[in-house]
């Protein structure tokens, strides 16, 4: 909200030398972010002046009107000066900057040549002066409201600090002079004078002589003040002190009578509504639109009532969306001299629910869904009254009101909770002091049962700790020591964090780029690049940050392929990233939310319920290779990365989970059909990889035979601990074994049978040559085995005999021959 | 038969002399086998000892050691000094230009995101503290409701969430890990000490400062006697550890429905005061929601944005670097570099 200081400083007596760093700091203490502090006027130097208006000539011929005007300013003859602007006439009352004025951005005035004449100075409009961004013309003042000579500077209040202080959201009160001033004043350790003290409502009688009101759902409010006056002076114009106010607090000053709503508003945080009396058909009631459907609202729209909508209503109908927008049929215009005046202590949600449904968000359902003080519907009301009367001449008709003001309970507080809390020694005289000083009274039963009685403004005290903060911010938060808790010993990553970890740093340090991408897609793409199904089931978002990504990832590869083409467009020859991250999938039916409250744990079954209602979110990690995986270097050319070292990583990532695994063919989109493999563990597919499918190489540009590899992190189960087994010291014995095999049988396949052959005593096998020029569709493999025994030196016989076993085993399942 | 000693004497001469002679170490390799090796003449000479009577072994024994120790010792000393000879020479020839790019080393690197997460979770660890991670769409009970910020409540449009469709369903994309804390809470008892590392998401434009998708670690604590303290203890801790040890913090009155008091943390880095994030004592209405009971236990709960962390510390001028994904950005920063 942002608050001239010559209004605060109305109601609390900020001492002239105070430092912009001395408010800033204050209001920070208690919790008020300060967004920005204006110093108004501080770079505008006078001569500025208030002239009157005595001649126009219109000169023609240029691209823009311009005009040749003649003023008085009160020297005693016509000053010239020359003016863009034309919305002004004969004998108004403009600001005029004299020669030797300099206005903001350095701006110096002095006479000068221009469109063929003289400018003896300039006429200003409120943006040049930099008191607002009102630019559509020069500043016209109202007759009456300023003299001819006049120092314009003093006139306009130019000379201000504007400040400009965020207000969260419980504290609603601070939405006002008022509430910043008490903060400030409590800050600064200055006295408050509290300007609802000074209206004196009681002086207004209620009586049936205006406007009556009646409340039909106590739900939705608590108390409604309704005040009628008459013989309001259409001619009386808004004088500048008040729309200066106004205009520095960032609103636009309108009319005289809606000016006073707002201005009261400002001033003590209540929002006011002013109805044309002479168009409300008898009395007023607060109700919900029900079946009334439509109303149509001042801004010229007809909206669409909710039933649940609260309405000001008349025996015609809804004539208000109430604490929302008024109705245009009761409008205040520029003929109404009747008015009734609306405050009222609204329900906030109700309000929010209203304001957010036909998304109007005004200052005033600011205001109420924040929750105002409940006093404030009778005396602001007055207030507005009072300025009406003394401003436009009215006349006071009556006031009415229902309901009453719903205040908040009164605490039981246990003072010393404060020190327990906060952990820190604070005195009782202290914690007495904080909560007076923030409006509480308190009855004191004994030194640890304390009653305290919230103030009007302060809904939001409620619970214990909600009263240590009032302390805490008083005495500041600087009073709190450090002190270090420490947690659960055994404290240790889970499984699954553990394994990510060594996965990212095994693929880091092997020459893939983490990168991160938005989780948002194209569903075209996505189909595209050959994901259906089940992969192409994503979520839409109801609000995207752009029709072009609606959908949340299925997959990781749409995303890394993307960044891929980015990478290479900035330059790349090589790109080899990886991601590890969600992926969102709507394919299971899910649970429907509950709907429940907090006031207690929700039970096993509706904990159940929430749970089931949220997708199982499965963590992939995926990786993409374009071109080589390292540089060419002086020394030699880079490897080539292909299908092969794709699944060689796809591998190592199932390994660093503790899983064996089995491998077999795929054709699985993105990925080329006949250079894909699938990781089985336990006979469920967790990975696949492979090079990627040419189509997709050729739609995205990428390099030939870019590849890629995804695992499924989170489909990876779990091993028990390592056993370790004892290394066996004796000799090994190697044996070497080239079989002929049809090119079609998998080489797992072979490597399978050599294995189950060879027998127990086989250590390990290693593919090391093949060969595939033999023609005939036939491929040779050759294996080195190595053997050995835990208690003696295998004899050349027997190595023989397990190598001949072997080859026989091969021959028997994959009609493998020993190559001679 | 036997040498006689003047026999022995021009055998050692023999081979001191082709020991004295050998230019490099492939010669003296030569040298060896010829002069000291099965074959040559002292190994006969040791040989033969075995057909001297008893008297005579013991004496004509220690000759044979004697002049057998004094070639070994020359041999020795000619090898040490030829290997000396070779490494001045020999190796100055070979010498190769070091400074050369090693080959085939590859420039992977760990995204900072990560790279801060696990300097993150190890010092928690350290504290006793537990990682807990939870689903980035979340439900709006957990992601909301129990985090004290009621349906049409202001502080529910404070965040700008993403929606999914259709509503009914009530999923959203989670505005902070805190539903990872209400989890925690619901599916364990307290004492309860974790950190919350994650993805979240608000509908902010991507700009300099802002990204609609980013990182932040929360903690949450739950214990008897839990204080305002031990929550700053623990910021100050932390913000320590993120940015040296001279870093000072400051905690500055803040609203957040899920905590009260509530507060702002801010730090003293390079000359001026940075905000890091929000933080406060756990509102009972949250405690209550999960069933902990307030008169037993307090606690206290932060948050931090983990893009920010990183600006900040790293001099990082431009979201832009950490949300597009260009290699460069995670090369500079290697496998682990802070």
């Amino acid at each position: 909200m942002k608050i001239p200081m010559s209004w605060i400083k109305e109601f609390v007596d900020v001492p002239a030398d105070t430092s912009l760093e001395t408010l800033e700091d204050a209001f920070v203490k208690v919790g008020f972010e300060i967004e920005s502090i204006q110093v108004l006027g501080a770079d505008l130097i006078g001569p500025l002046v208030i002239a009157q208006v005595k001649e126009i000539e219109e000169l023609v011929g240029h691209k823009k009107p311009i005009r040749y005007v003649g003023l008085d300013c009160g020297e005693g003859k016509t000053r010239y000066v020359i003016c863009g602007a034309t919305n002004f006439v004969v004998d108004d009352l403009i600001v005029a900057a004299l020669p030797g004025a300099v206005l903001p951005g350095n701006f110096e005035i002095s006479a000068r040549e221009t469109y063929g004449k003289t400018s003896n100075g300039m006429i200003c409009s409120a943006r040049e002066l930099g008191i607002s961004d009102e630019h559509a013309g020069i500043i016209v003042i109202p007759a009456g409201l300023a003299k001819i000579g006049q120092d314009a500077i003093e006139l306009l209040e130019i000379n201000d600090v504007v400040i400009d202080a965020a207000v969260n959201p419980d504290r609603g009160y601070a939405l006002s002079i008022r509430g910043l001033a008490r903060e400030l004043s409590a800050s600064l350790g200055l006295k408050f004078n509290d300007p609802a003290l000074q209206v004196e409502p009681k002086r207004f009688e209620v009586n049936k002589s205006g406007i009556q009101v009646a409340i039909e759902d106590p739900e939705a409010l608590s108390v409604v003040y309704i005040r009628t006056i008459e013989g309001f002076d259409i001619k009386a114009v808004t004088p500048l002190w008040m729309s200066r106010r106004i205009e520095k607090c960032g609103m636009r000053s309108i009319s005289l009578a809606v000016d006073i709503t707002n201005y009261v508003m400002l001033e003590l945080g209540q929002p006011l509504h002013a109805f044309d009396k002479t168009k409300i058909k008898e009395s007023l009631v607060m109700r919900r639109a029900g079946s009334d459907k439509v109303l149509k609202t001042l801004d010229g729209q007809e909206r669409k009532l909710a039933a649940d909508d609260l309405v000001v209503a008349d025996k015609s109908g809804p004539l208000a969306l109430a604490g929302v927008m008024g109705g245009a049929s009761t409008e205040v215009t520029s003929t109404t001299t009747s008015i009734a005046l609306e405050g009222a202590r609204f329900d906030p949600i109700t309000i929010a629910k209203s304001s957010r449904r036909h998304r109007l968000s005004s200052e005033a359902s600011r205001r109420l869904e924040r929750g105002v003080d409940p006093s404030l519907a009778e005396i602001s009301t007055a207030r507005a009254i009072d300025l009406m009367i003394e401003l436009g001449g009215a006349k006071y008709v009556g006031s009415a009101f229902a309901g009453s003001p719903r205040y908040s309970e009164n605490l039981t507080f246990d003072p010393n909770f404060v020190s327990k809390y906060l952990g820190t020694e604070v005195s009782l005289k202290e914690v007495e002091e904080s909560l007076v000083l923030v409006g509480c009274k308190i009855s004191k039963k004994s030194d640890s049962h304390w009653i305290i009685t919230p103030p009007n403004w302060r809904a939001d005290l409620s619970l214990a700790p909600d009263l240590v903060e009032e302390v805490a911010r008083n005495i500041g938060f600087d009073r709190i020591p450090s002190t270090l808790p420490i947690g659960k010993s055994g404290a240790r990553l889970n499984d699954f964090q553990y394994r990510k970890r060594g996965i990212s740093n095994y693929l880091a340090s092997n020459g893939f780029s983490e990168v991160y991408n938005y989780p948002f897609v194209n569903p075209k793409y996505l189909a595209d690049l050959g994901f259906i199904g089940e992969r192409a089931k994503a979520f839409r978002l109801a609000n995207p940050m752009s029709e072009e990504f609606p959908d949340l990832r299925t997959h990781l590869l749409p995303g890394l392929l993307q960044a891929v083409v980015r990478n290479m467009g900035r330059g790349q020859k090589n790109v080899a990233i990886f991601e590890i991250g969600s992926v969102f999938r709507d394919t299971v039916k899910l649970a429907s939310q509950p709907i429940i409250g907090i006031k207690k744990r929700p039970t096993p079954e509706t904990i159940k319920s929430i749970y089931d209602g949220v997708p199982v979110q499965p963590v992939q990690v995926a990786g993409v290779v374009a071109g080589k995986i390292c540089p060419d270097g002086w020394s030699g050319k880079a490897d080539a990365f292909t299908w092969n070292e794709a699944i060689g990583f796809a591998i190592k990532i199932v390994e660093i989970s503790g899983n064996s695994f089995e491998i077999v063919p795929s054709d699985f989109a993105p990925w080329h059909p006949g250079r894909c493999a699938e990781i089985r563990v336990d006979g469920k597919a967790v990975a696949h990889a492979g090079e990627l499918h040419p189509r997709v190489i050729a739609m995205l540009g990428l390099p030939e035979r870019s590849c890629a590899f995804t695992v499924v992190l989170s489909a990876l189960p779990v091993q028990s601990t390592i056993k370790s087994s004892q290394l066996l010291t004796m000799p090994a014995a190697v044996q070497d074994i080239a079989l002929v095999v049809d090119a079609q049988v998998p080489a797992t396949k072979v490597e399978a049978a050599l294995r189950t052959g060879a027998g127990d005593l086989l250590e390990s096998i290693q593919l090391f040559d093949r060969y595939d020029k033999l023609g005939d569709g036939k491929v040779s493999l050759a294996y080195s085995m190595v053997f050995r025994a835990a208690d003696r030196t295998l004899t050349a016989d027997e190595v023989s005999a397990f190598r001949e076993a072997a080859a026989a085993r091969a021959l028997k399942e994959c009609g493998a021959i020993v190559r001679s | 038969m036997s040498l006689t000693a003047s026999e022995l004497a021009t055998i050692v001469k023999g081979a001191l002399s082709a020991i004295a002679g050998a230019g490099d170490l492939s010669e003296i390799k030569k040298v060896k086998i010829e002069h000291l090796g099965d074959k040559s003449p002292l190994a006969k000479a040791s040989q033969s000892l075995g057909s001297l009577p008893a008297d005579q072994k013991a004496e004509f024994g220690k000759v044979v050691g004697a002049a057998k120790s004094e070639v070994n010792s020359a041999f020795e000393a000619r090898v040490l000094e030829l290997e000396a000879l070779r490494d001045a020479k020999v190796l100055l020839e070979e010498k190769v230009d070091v400074t050369l790019p090693a080959p085939k080393i590859s420039k992977g690197g760990l995204h900072p995101l990560t790279i801060l997460t696990n300097e993150i979770n190890d010092l928690f660890l350290g504290l006793g503290y537990r990682v807990a991670e939870g689903p980035e769409l979340e439900s709006e009970w957990l992601n909301f409701d129990a985090l004290n910020i009621p349906a049409d409540h202001p502080a529910r449009t404070m965040q700008d969430t993403f929606f999914v469709e259709p509503l009914e369903a009530k999923l959203v994309l989670r505005t902070h890990t805190s539903p990872v804390q209400i989890r925690t809470m619901l599916e364990n008892k307290p004492p309860i000490y974790v950190i919350c590392p994650g993805r979240t998401y608000r509908a902010d434009e991507l700009d300099a400062t802002h990204t609609p998708v980013f990182s932040q670690v929360e903690g949450l604590v739950i214990d008897r006697g839990i204080t305002m303290a031990d929550l700053k203890g623990t910021l100050d801790y932390f913000a320590q550890a993120m940015f040296g040890p001279e870093v000072k913090t400051r905690l500055r009155p803040s609203f957040f429905p899920f905590t009260e008091p509530s507060a702002e943390v801010d730090f003293f880095f390079n000359g001026r005061w940075v905000e890091w994030g929000g933080c406060g004592m756990v509102n009972p209405k949250v405690l209550q929601a999960c069933g902990i009971d307030t008169e037993e236990f307090s606690g206290f709960a932060f948050g931090m944005g983990l893009e920010r962390t990183l600006m900040v510390r790293h001099g990082i001028t431009d979201m832009h670097d950490i949300v597009e994904a260009d290699i460069r950005f995670t090369q500079s920063f290697g496998l682990g570099g802070r």
